[in-house]
C-alpha cells in the first residue's frame, strides 16, 4: 500500500466519523465544529488529487467564511437542538439498519471482480509547474461557460428567496416618513364630533347609584 | 473552444427569459405594494413573448451550442411552449387567490419565472451537468414559493419536507451521475450513449449508477416508492403554488427522464425497463387505492398525481418512439387537466376560506352550474372517460405497452383506471347530487372565467380530435430522439 493510499484511508475515516458526528452531536456548536473538520478533511482529498486551488478555496470559503458566520449565529442564539429533533433517537435504530443494509449491498456490488475497479489506475503525477488556477479559469469561461452562468442564477435565486422569506416590515418600529408628516391635513388629525348637550340625570338614577356605593 | 461555436440564437428563449427576469426584478422595486398588477402584467407579457420567440425559432433538427451543453430540438420546443402556456394559466388562475392572502408580491412572480428558467434549462440540457443545474434552479425556486406565506405553519412545514427530501433525491442523482461518469469518462449525454454503444465501458458500474439515477428520477417525479413527499407538499402549500408544482415541473421532469434514460442510456433499456415496470405498477396501485380514502381534495389530487405518473411511465417503459410520444401526449393532457381541477378550487376559495375538503364542493351545481360543468369535464378527463382528452392519453400509453407484448401490464393499467374512476366520479356526485352547505356567492374576475373555460373546453376538443396534438408529439419525439 503506497503512502498516498494510507493518507487517503486515514482522511476518509476521519471524514466519515466527523460527518456522522455532525448529525448525532447533541450540542449544535460541536456539530458545527465537526462540520469544519469534515470540510478540512475533504480539502485533504482535493490535495491528494493535486487540485491545490480547490482545496484552498474549500478551506478559505467554507471554513474561513461560511462556518465562522454560522458559529457566530449558533452562539448568539440559544437553540435547544435536542428539543427540535424529538424522535430522532427513536427512529435512529430503523434508519441505521436501513443505512447499514444499503451500505452492505453497495459494497457487495462494487467489490465484485466485474466492477473492474483495478482498471482505474492513478494517473501520472502532474509536472511541478502545472497551474491549477490557469486550467480552471480556461475551462470555466470557455467550455463550462453555460453551467457557470447557471450557477450564478442559482445564487441569485438564493438571494431572492432569502429576502422573500425573511424581509418583513416591522410593526413596532417608530420610524416616521417625513414626507407623510409634511403632507398631513387638518382632517387627518382632528375630527369634530357633534354631540347632544348632556341632560341632568333623573332622580331615580341617583338613588340607584347611591345604593351601589353602599354595597 | 471557438467563439464561433457559441450560437446564442439557439438559446434565445433562455436569454430573453433571463433578461426579462432581471428587468422585472428591478422594475418591481419601484412599484408600490398595492399596484403589483404591473408586475403581473409584465410577467404575462414575458410569457407571451417567449412563446412567440419559441414558435418563430422552431428548430427543424437538433442543434447544440455552448460546447454541446445546450440542445435545441423539436421536443424541447414543444414542451417549452406547453410549459409557457401552463405557467400563464397558473398565474392567471392564482391571482385573485394570491391577492386575498397577501401573496401577490413581486417575489412570487420573479420566483415563478426563475422556476420556469430552471425548467427550460432542464428541457434543453444535453449534458448531465446542465441537467442538474436546471433541476437545482427549479427546486430552489419551488422551495421558496411553497413557504412564501411565511406565517402559515403548514406551508413552512411542506417547504421543509420538500427541501430535505429534494436534497436527498439530488444526492442520489449525483451519485448515479458520478458512476456513469466513472464508467464512460464523460458527462455529455450523446457521448455517453456513443461510448456505451461502442461497448468498451464498465457494465457493472453503469448498471449500479443506473439504479441511483432511476431512484432519483422517480423521487423528482413523485412515483412510488419515492412518493411520500407528494401528499404532504400538495396539502401544505397554498393552492396556487400546489397548482404550479403539479403543472409545468411535471413536463420538465418527463423530458429530464427522456434525456437521461432514452438519449443517454438507451443501451441499458433492458435494465431500466424492469425497474420502471415495478415503479409504474406500484404507483398506479398505491396512488389509486389511497386516493379513495382521502377527504381532503388536495390530498386526493396528490394521490391521483402519483397514479398518473405511473401511467406516464408506462409510455416511457415501452421504449419505443410510439411509447415516448404517447407519454409526452399524456404529460401535456394531464398538466392541463390538473390546471382545471386546481383552478376550480381557487375559484371557490375566497378571503379567509380555502376550498380544500371534498364537502366544500357539495352542491356546486346549485351554486354555479357553469363551474360545476368545468369540474365535471376535468374529473372525466382525469378518469379517462371517452370524449375527453384523458381517455385518448390513457388509450395511447396502454396500447404502447400492449404493442411490446406486455399484455398483463396493460390489463392491470385498465383495472387501475377503473378503480381511479371511482373517486373522480365521487367528486362529480358530490357536486351534482349533494345539497349545498355553503351558499356564499362565487365572485370571479372575467379573465379567470374565460381562460378556465377555454382550458376545460380544450380538454373536450383534444379528446374528440386528438390527431393534431398527437401528430405534433410524435413528430417532436421522432425528430429529437434519433437513436445513434
Amino acid at each position: 500500500m503506497s503512502f498516498t493510499s494510507v493518507v487517503f484511508y486515514v482522511l476518509s475515516a476521519i471524514l466519515i466519523f466527523s460527518s456522522f458526528k455532525v448529525i448525532t452531536a447533541k450540542n449544535p456548536v460541536h456539530a458545527a465544529l465537526y462540520l469544519v473538520l469534515a470540510f478540512v478533511t475533504s480539502a485533504g482529498h482535493w490535495m491528494l488529487l493535486e487540485s491545490e486551488f480547490l482545496a484552498i478555496t474549500l478551506v478559505l470559503v467554507y471554513v474561513g467564511a461560511v462556518m465562522v458566520l454560522f458559529l457566530f449565529v449558533l452562539m448568539m442564539l440559544d437553540i435547544n437542538i435536542e428539543k427540535m429533533r424529538e424522535g430522532f433517537w427513536r427512529h435512529f435504530p430503523l434508519a441505521g439498519v436501513i443505512a447499514a443494509v444499503m451500505m452492505g449491498e453497495m459494497s457487495l456490488v462494487l467489490m465484485r471482480p466485474e466492477a473492474r475497479l483495478a482498471e482505474y489506475t492513478p494517473r501520472a503525477a502532474l509536472p511541478a509547474d502545472f497551474s491549477n488556477i490557469r486550467e480552471l479559469g480556461l475551462l470555466l469561461y470557455t467550455r463550462y461557460l453555460y453551467p457557470f452562468e447557471l450557477a450564478s442564477m442559482v445564487l441569485l435565486v438564493a438571494i431572492v428567496a432569502a429576502i422573500a422569506l425573511t424581509m418583513r416590515k416591522r410593526k413596532d418600529t417608530k420610524f416616521v416618513n417625513p414626507g407623510d408628516q409634511v403632507a398631513v391635513r387638518r382632517n387627518d388629525r382632528v375630527r369634530i364630533v357633534k354631540m347632544e348637550a348632556e341632560k341632568p340625570a333623573a332622580a331615580g338614577d341617583d338613588a340607584a347609584a347611591a345604593d351601589q356605593q353602599q354595597a | 473552444m471557438n467563439w464561433s461555436d457559441l450560437n446564442l440564437m439557439l438559446a434565445l428563449p433562455e436569454v430573453v427569459l433571463l433578461l426579462a427576469i432581471l428587468a422585472i426584478l428591478l422594475i418591481d422595486l419601484f412599484i408600490p405594494e398595492d399596484r403589483k398588477s404591473v408586475t403581473y402584467g409584465l410577467t404575462l407579457l414575458t410569457l407571451v413573448g417567449l412563446t412567440a420567440v419559441q414558435i418563430v425559432g422552431f428548430p427543424a433538427a437538433p442543434a447544440t451550442t455552448f460546447s454541446t451543453m445546450y440542445i435545441s430540438d423539436p421536443l424541447a420546443s414543444v414542451v417549452k411552449i406547453a410549459m409557457y402556456a401552463a405557467t400563464f394559466c397558473v398565474l392567471v388562475y392564482g391571482r385573485q387567490y394570491n391577492a386575498a392572502r397577501g401573496m401577490e408580491r413581486g417575489d412570487y412572480y420573479t420566483l415563478t419565472l426563475f422556476a420556469l428558467l430552471g425548467m427550460n434549462v432542464m428541457v434543453s440540457a444535453s449534458s448531465f451537468l446542465t441537467l442538474y443545474m436546471g433541476l437545482e434552479l427549479l427546486s430552489l425556486a419551488l422551495y421558496a414559493l411553497i413557504a412564501i406565506q411565511r406565517d402559515s405553519m403548514p406551508g413552512v412545514e411542506a417547504s421543509m419536507k420538500y427541501f430535505v427530501l429534494g436534497a436527498l433525491a439530488s444526492g442520489l442523482l449525483l451519485y448515479g451521475i458520478s458512476m456513469v461518469y466513472g464508467a464512460t469518462g464523460t458527462l455529455d449525454i450523446a457521448t455517453v450513449a456513443r461510448a456505451i454503444h461502442a461497448g468498451n465501458t464498465n457494465a457493472l458500474l453503469l448498471t449500479f449508477g443506473l439504479v441511483f439515477l432511476v431512484a432519483g428520477l422517480c423521487f423528482k417525479l413523485g412515483a412510488v416508492p419515492f412518493h411520500m413527499w407528494v401528499p404532504d407538499v400538495y396539502h401544505g402549500s397554498p393552492t396556487s403554488v400546489t397548482m404550479m408544482i403539479g403543472a409545468a415541473p411535471k413536463l420538465a421532469a418527463f423530458v429530464f427522464i427522456l434525456r437521461i434514460l432514452v438519449q443517454g442510456l438507451d443501451a441499458l433499456a433492458v435494465h431500466w425497463q424492469g425497474m420502471l415496470v415495478l415503479v409504474s405498477i406500484l404507483s398506479m396501485l398505491i396512488g389509486n387505492v389511497t386516493a379513495i380514502a382521502q377527504t381532503n381534495i388536495k390530498r386526493m389530487l396528490a394521490y391521483s398525481t402519483i397514479s398518473h405518473m405511473g401511467f406516464l411511465l408506462l409510455g416511457v417503459l415501452a421504449a419505443t418512439p410510439e411509447g415516448y410520444s404517447a407519454a409526452l401526449y399524456y404529460a401535456v393532457v394531464y398538466v392541463f387537466t390538473s390546471l382545471v381541477g386546481f383552478g376550480i378550487l381557487l375559484v371557490l376559495s375566497r378571503k379567509g376560506f380555502d376550498c380544500e375538503k371534498l364537502s366544500d364542493l357539495a352542491g356546486l351545481n346549485q351554486r354555479n352550474s357553469w363551474y360545476a360543468l368545468l369540474m365535471l369535464l376535468a374529473m372525466f378527463s382525469m378518469a379517462g372517460i371517452p370524449p375527453m382528452a384523458g381517455f385518448y392519453a390513457k388509450f395511447a400509453v396502454i396500447s404502447a405497452v400492449a404493442h411490446i407484448g406486455m399484455v398483463p401490464l396493460a390489463v392491470f393499467a385498465v383495472l387501475m383506471s377503473l378503480i381511479g374512476a371511482f373517486y373522480y366520479l365521487r367528486v362529480v356526485k358530490v357536486i351534482y347530487f349533494d345539497a349545498a352547505e355553503d351558499n356564499n356567492e362565487i365572485t370571479v374576475a372575467g379573465d379567470i372565467k374565460l381562460l378556465l373555460s377555454l382550458n376545460a373546453v380544450a380538454l373536450l376538443v383534444f379528446g374528440i380530435v386528438p390527431d393534431r396534438l398527437i401528430e405534433v408529439c410524435f413528430a417532436a419525439v421522432k425528430q429529437s430522439l434519433v437513436l445513434m
